[in-house]
């Protein structure tokens, strides 16, 4: 192991030479990590963008020259698979799993760096393939993001002729970017940790991206193979998603395939796509709750086990998203069981959450406001998918605007909250900078009250059975005009916080030259990317020699000791000590 | 303490804006009351969660806020807190499942007397079919369908002979009687959805799906499609009007059934010509149509178009709205060929007229092209019209005409009958030609089409219009 760690020494130390190796092809996690987390938040300022867009020709029917029925579905569909794929995916784990994992479990990178470093331009050219989409002939695919066929790859649909195949390819080529990158995480976590980081000292933001990491890895290939099928489907003339049909009017050749396989295949992706995005999400939370509580985590086995267990239930829940797809209705006995099911552990992380803030110290800081955020929102999304996962409430409320407001509380705004908190959170040690603290507070605020005047108001609509995916609403005889004065309403709302967060990007921009210097720890927190010898940390991350890890990632408050935390490489004969007694007592 | 005092004003707004809400479900027309109970135990046990749990949240930031020199606790678990909330929570969801699932067991059993009607769908519309005096829905299969026999019926399936079929978007049913409908798909996902009912199911091509209720309320009610479908998914509605029986037994003795849907009576083009006498006053010798009189061209028309225009002149569909002038002077002269027969000798003399030459307007092409390929789906890639989408012709057609139609369904002058469901799915489409350029344009790309029409017919096969 020590000739090991010495090996990688001099390989980076190699490596610090020109511009071009450092900063474009570089095989740093860290900076892969950076080049992972621009693209996506790149990349999800357009599917802002384009959900604004959306937004208004819903709040405001006709008045805009630029959206037409097939350009309002094109909108819609390229929203959803950027912000679930290409944004969420990309900047949960090639983000901040890049940057934390190497630094949190004490290695010096990931174990593979130049698969690393792949994985980055693999990522980019999936993206450049999808943004390309938008410029061929008939546009990007309008079938919505989840693809289904037939209608996906025929006439009727918008981009039905290019912007499907190019959507499939980005697709394919974004899922070979994720397994190498994958691979990495979870070889990393398991091999590389550093002496004394046991499984169960790790801080729960890696129990989050390895579980999460391990779940994409068994997940993403049955996306690939359903977007293989359907390419061939669509140029090839296989039938493996198309009975016979016609279409507009004519019939075609196909006959034989099946629509709903494509389903269960997507959702038994799409399912744990769900979790793939919420685990990191909750691993991360956790952590910025602890260290701004003061408090260790509350129940931290109990938390442990919970991700690993919604980790596997996820993969036996995907036909809940399938109902009413006409697949054997009996089918919804289980389902349905297997979905609530999984809201008990998930009820006892919100729990053991707010345990967390019981009895701490809780500093009020922009990562501690968010965090707060998530809890309220997802415990909001949580509690109205137990709504969509009973089965029969899910007849009526199954394609209405209750669907829509509920993913976007859950898996939209909730991870988003812990996004933030965690790029407030963790910005100190990537630039050396501090965010600022009020554009901080005001971008939280606006975030969270905006989004709830948005998602709120939504899951109304779908009680009074406003169907999704409709450019217009016209001539139903059961919706009031009421409901064109909430949607405009939910319309003024969206704009507002999409504009909002211009002022996080500036922020960022302006921070990273003026901010206030941060110092190695500002948030005085124990876990071991703190505690790097260099901020921003250097190729290599630990100078000299690796830490050796002697407890577990919450030591903090522990009474008896001195400080109000004791990072993780600080074995008990080096802590401060006031009161021997309690300190030996808490070590029990 | 601005976060607690928000979370706090959060809790209490989300109760004052669900008790307040004017947007709920709409009232039930169903018996699937046993839904709306699950319903409104899952929102109560919900409800409580959410106020209990963000309550303590608000609490717990308020209580333990940072305050210089506090210290926090250090409790790295408590098992039998942990066990507690384990056991409390796993009995509110299983209160919320249990029902859940009872109910679930009732929707996935129909009666064993319910009436089998069939919903078959299509990029943007509807068909249904009802059983005939057999009570059995004979076979089919979307290969044999075609503008006789639209729902595909099999002609060697003696069941289905008598089966009656609707070609229409509306489906009509009996009070108080258990209904399941199966639901069948010609091209694409679609969804049969009537929000009162509460019951919702995806069409899906090559299998046929199911939903079963009893219809409890005399009324009509819209159908939606709830799968999108392409980007005529916003106009695909339909209706289901529900009839006391002495009602639906009328309704239901004016329908045809499959096999006198196939002996249509062909017409006779020489009887025709007598009818079409008055028609040529307006319309020209030879149905070219006449600008100064403001009568549109019809040679070149499909005949089953111009049948159910005529129809809706008389059954007051068409030409009835305010500022319809010349609809208006229609509806008299289309109640002079009243019976079947009459009109097919009529549509068959029409039919032997060749086509008038149309010539494009000058007007920008290209934003035409671009504005066009959205109407291009059901009205065809040269405007030749597709019966199968329920898509006139629109080549041939003069451009006074077509932008005053234009004009008409964007202003809700055509379309605006509630049983006008083509032209209230048309006037929907026509809200995205944002002005009178567009309108111009549109119409002078569709003229232009004509003439690439005729070129096709000479040998040219390209048919790239994607």
């Amino acid at each position: 192991m020590t000739a090991g760690v010495e090996v990688g020494q001099k390989e980076h130390e190699d490596h610090s030479g020109s511009f071009l190796t450092r900063y474009v092809w570089s095989q740093d996690h860290k900076v892969i990590a950076i080049q992972y987390g621009v693209t996506a938040i790149l990349v999800g300022l357009v599917a802002l963008l384009l959900s604004a867009l959306m937004r208004l020709q819903l709040g405001f029917p006709d008045q805009f020259s630029f959206i037409n029925p097939a350009s309002y579905l094109q909108f819609v569909t390229m929203h959803g698979m950027i912000m679930v794929v290409y944004l969420l995916t990309a900047l949960l784990l090639g983000g901040f799993g890049n940057y934390l994992i190497p630094l949190m479990v004490g290695a010096r990178d990931m174990v593979f760096p130049y698969l690393n470093m792949l994985s980055y331009w693999t990522y980019l050219l999936s993206v450049i393939v999808l943004m390309a989409s938008f410029f061929v002939p008939g546009g990007p695919t309008g079938a919505g993001w989840t693809l289904y066929p037939p209608q996906a790859i025929l006439p009727g649909t918008p981009g039905a002729e290019m912007g499907i195949l190019m959507m499939l390819i980005s697709l394919g080529i974004f899922i070979v970017a994720f397994t190498m990158g994958g691979l990495n995480y979870v070889c990393t976590v398991l091999q590389a940790r550093t002496r004394g980081m046991t499984l169960m000292r790790m801080p729960l933001t890696i129990w989050g991206i390895f579980v999460a990491t391990i779940m994409g890895l068994l997940a993403f290939p049955a996306l690939l193979v359903s977007a293989i099928m359907m390419f061939l489907d669509s140029v090839a003339g296989t039938s493996f998603f198309m009975p016979a049909v016609m279409s507009l009017g004519e019939q075609l050749d196909h006959s034989g395939g099946s629509p709903i396989l494509f389903q269960h295949l997507f959702w038994f992706f799409g399912h744990p796509e769900v979790y793939i995005v919420a685990l990191p999400a909750f691993g991360m939370v956790s952590d910025v709750l602890a260290t701004h509580a003061r408090k260790n985590i509350f129940g931290y086995r109990m938390m442990v086990w919970a991700i690993v267990i919604i980790g596997g239930l996820s993969f036996v829940v995907w036909a809940h998203h399938m109902y009413v797809s006409g697949m054997n209705p009996y089918f919804g006995f289980f389902f349905a069981t297997t979905t609530l099911i999984i809201a008990v552990p998930t009820a006892i992380k919100v729990y053991n959450w707010i345990l967390t803030l019981w009895r701490g110290n809780i500093h009020l800081t922009v990562p501690m406001l968010f965090a707060i955020g998530f809890i309220f929102t997802f415990v909001h999304g949580g509690l109205s998918g137990l709504f969509l996962g009973n089965v029969v409430i899910d007849l009526p409320l199954s394609d209405t605007y209750f669907v829509v407001g509920h993913f976007h509380m859950v898996m939209g705004v909730s991870p988003v909250m812990v996004l933030f908190a965690a790029i407030y959170h963790w910005f100190p040690k990537v630039s050396g900078k501090m965010l600022h603290t009020g554009l901080g507070k005001f971008h939280f605020w606006a975030t969270f009250l905006g989004t709830y005047a948005v998602y709120l108001p939504m899951h109304y609509l779908g009680f009074l059975g406003v169907p999704r995916r409709y450019y217009a609403m016209g001539g139903t005889d059961f919706i009031p005009e009421s409901a064109q004065s909430l949607n405009a309403s939910i319309t003024v709302s969206a704009i507002i916080v999409a504009v909002v967060q211009l002022i996080f990007v500036f922020n960022l921009i302006w921070s990273l030259r003026h901010g206030k210097a941060a110092g190695h720890n500002p948030w005085q927190a124990t876990t071991l990317e703190w505690q790097t010898p260099d901020t921003p940390p250097k190729h290599g991350n630990w100078g000299a020699t690796q830490p050796v890890v002697y407890r577990w990632a919450y030591d903090y408050s522990v009474p008896g000791a001195k400080d109000d935390f004791i990072p993780q490489n600080v074995p008990d004969s080096a802590v401060e000590v006031t009161d021997k007694l309690a300190f030996a007592e808490a070590g029990k | 303490m601005a976060i607690t005092l928000i979370i706090l004003l959060l809790i209490v707004g989300s109760v004052i804006f669900h008790f307040t809400s004017v947007w709920w479900f709409t009232p039930l027309a169903s018996h699937w009351s046993a839904i709306d109970t699950t319903i409104d135990i899952t929102i109560w046990i919900t409800a409580i969660v959410f106020v209990a749990v963000n309550l303590f949240l608000a609490f717990a930031v308020y209580r333990y806020r940072y305050k210089a020199g506090a210290r926090a606790a250090y409790q790295p678990e408590n098992k039998k807190l942990e066990g507690w909330l384990l056991l409390v929570t796993s009995i509110g969801i299983a209160a919320m499942l249990a029902p859940g699932l009872y109910v679930w067991g009732q929707f996935v059993s129909p009666p064993a007397d319910a009436i089998e009607v069939e919903a078959v769908g299509q990029q943007w519309h509807w068909q249904f079919r009802l059983p005939g005096t057999d009570g059995q829905l004979g076979k089919a299969d979307i290969r044999a369908s075609g503008e006789l026999n639209p729902l595909g019926l099999d002609p060697n399936d003696p069941a289905g002979s008598d089966d009656i079929i609707i070609d229409s978007n509306e489906l009509v049913l009996e009070l108080d009687k258990p209904v399941k409908v199966l639901l069948r798909s010609n091209d694409v996902l679609h969804n049969f959805a009537v929000p009162q009912f509460r019951v919702k199911m995806d069409l899906v091509p090559g299998t046929v799906s199911f939903v079963w209720f009893i219809p409890t309320v005399v009324g009509q009610f819209d159908i939606l499609c709830e799968e999108l479908c392409g980007v005529g998914h916003f106009a695909m509605r339909g209706r289901v009007i529900v009839k006391s029986p002495d009602d639906y037994q009328k309704w239901l003795a004016g329908q045809q059934s499959y096999q006198q849907y196939q002996a249509r009576l062909a017409g006779d083009p020489e009887f025709g010509k007598a009818h079409y006498q008055v028609c040529g006053s307006c319309h020209g010798a030879n149905g070219e149509g006449n600008a100064t009189l403001n009568a549109p061209a019809l040679a070149g028309q499909s005949a089953w178009y111009l049948k159910r225009q005529l129809k809706a002149y008389q059954q007051g569909l068409r030409g009835t709205a305010e500022g319809d002038l010349f609809g208006a002077q229609m509806i008299a002269m289309a109640k002079l060929v009243q019976d079947d027969q009459a009109i097919n000798h009529l549509l068959a003399y029409i039919g032997s007229f060749a086509a008038p030459d149309v010539q494009p307007q000058p007007a920008n092409l290209q934003n035409g092209q671009r504005l066009y390929r959205n109407c291009s789906y059901c009205h065809g890639k040269r405007a030749q019209g597709v019966y199968a989408m329920n898509a006139p012709r629109l080549s041939g057609l003069e451009p006074w005409y077509l932008s005053r139609q234009l004009q008409y369904f964007k202003q809700r002058i055509r379309g605006h009958h509630p049983k006008d469901f083509y032209g209230a799915q048309m006037s929907l489409m026509a809200q995205s030609l944002h002005s009178e350029q567009d309108i111009t344009d549109v119409v002078a790309f569709i003229n232009s089409l004509q003439q690439q029409q005729v070129a096709d017919s000479n040998g040219g096969t390209d048919d790239s219009g994607r």
